[in-house]
């Protein structure tokens, strides 16, 4: 699972989750039914797990691209002298 | 939430606080019910009435315990527990209760009923003070909640007197 896929995966589970707890609740209320508010609600968390917790293909269609290891070469890595310099201006100030 | 072990755990914790939510609101709304119960109970007659070997007074009746109580039950309600108590002052105790009945009502549709009975448990004084005595009939009930608090309430009736000689 990519980053936008767990970010979804995770609204998805949030959005879900509280949906169905408010359609559970009204529906049992109007009903007077508490047997039927809990069931409302475990089947809303059997679909919500069905639906959130598998790695299903829509949440990788944002896969991270990687440089070519080719590419990565011809940029050599900063050297870690500069920040010495930048370490001392905050301390003139 | 990069694994299915992350994820499981995320949804298993947020729908058990949801859960614990509903059943709070759940209980709460239970303050919208405004309950108005009825009860009558008739002693039909004393069949014994004696002083017991070591000096108790006992007495055996016959009650007509007619009750609704279906305005008590609400959807959160799991079952009411009923029980109709002799009370009555001695000058040993401001207030003696003895239990002469009870039930379990376990439906709405229960809750409504008339029953012709004796006493389901034995109606004794501690001492000799029944002979005329005064007494109150109380219908004594428990409200079990699916979830929330228990709660309790009761009806007096009285004017209730018992003869004065032994029979």
């Amino acid at each position: 699972m990519d980053w936008q896929g767990q970010k979804l995966a995770e609204q998805m589970m949030q959005i879900m989750l509280v949906a169905f707890a408010v359609v559970a609740f009204l529906t049992g209320y109007v009903m007077e039914s508490f047997r039927m508010m809990m069931l409302v609600y475990a089947c809303g968390v059997v679909l919500t797990t069905l639906i959130t917790v598998p790695n299903w293909p829509f949440f990788n269609r944002h896969p991270l691209k990687w440089l070519d290891p080719s590419v990565a070469e011809k940029y050599p890595k900063p050297q870690p002298q500069e920040p010495v310099v930048l370490k001392k201006k905050p301390t003139k100030k | 939430m990069h694994s299915f072990g992350y994820r499981a755990n995320a949804l298993v914790t947020f729908a058990v606080t949801i859960l614990a939510i509903m059943c709070t609101m759940a209980s709460f709304s239970d303050n919208f019910n405004s309950p108005s119960p009825t009860a009558r109970v008739q002693v039909l007659s004393i069949n014994r009435f004696q002083k017991q070997i070591h000096g108790n007074d006992e007495v055996t009746m016959t009650l007509n315990i007619s009750m609704d109580l279906q305005s008590l039950f609400t959807w959160n309600t799991k079952q009411v527990f009923v029980f109709v108590a002799a009370e009555y002052e001695t000058p040993k105790n401001s207030l003696n209760q003895i239990s002469l009945w009870d039930g379990i009502i376990p439906s709405k549709e229960n809750a409504k009923f008339s029953i012709h009975t004796s006493n389901k448990y034995r109606f004794i004084d501690q001492g000799s003070n029944l002979r005329g005595k005064e007494f109150n009939l109380t219908l004594h009930w428990h409200v079990m909640p699916k979830t929330g608090k228990m709660s309790a309430d009761k009806i007096v009736m009285t004017g209730y007197r018992l003869p004065v000689d032994y029979r």
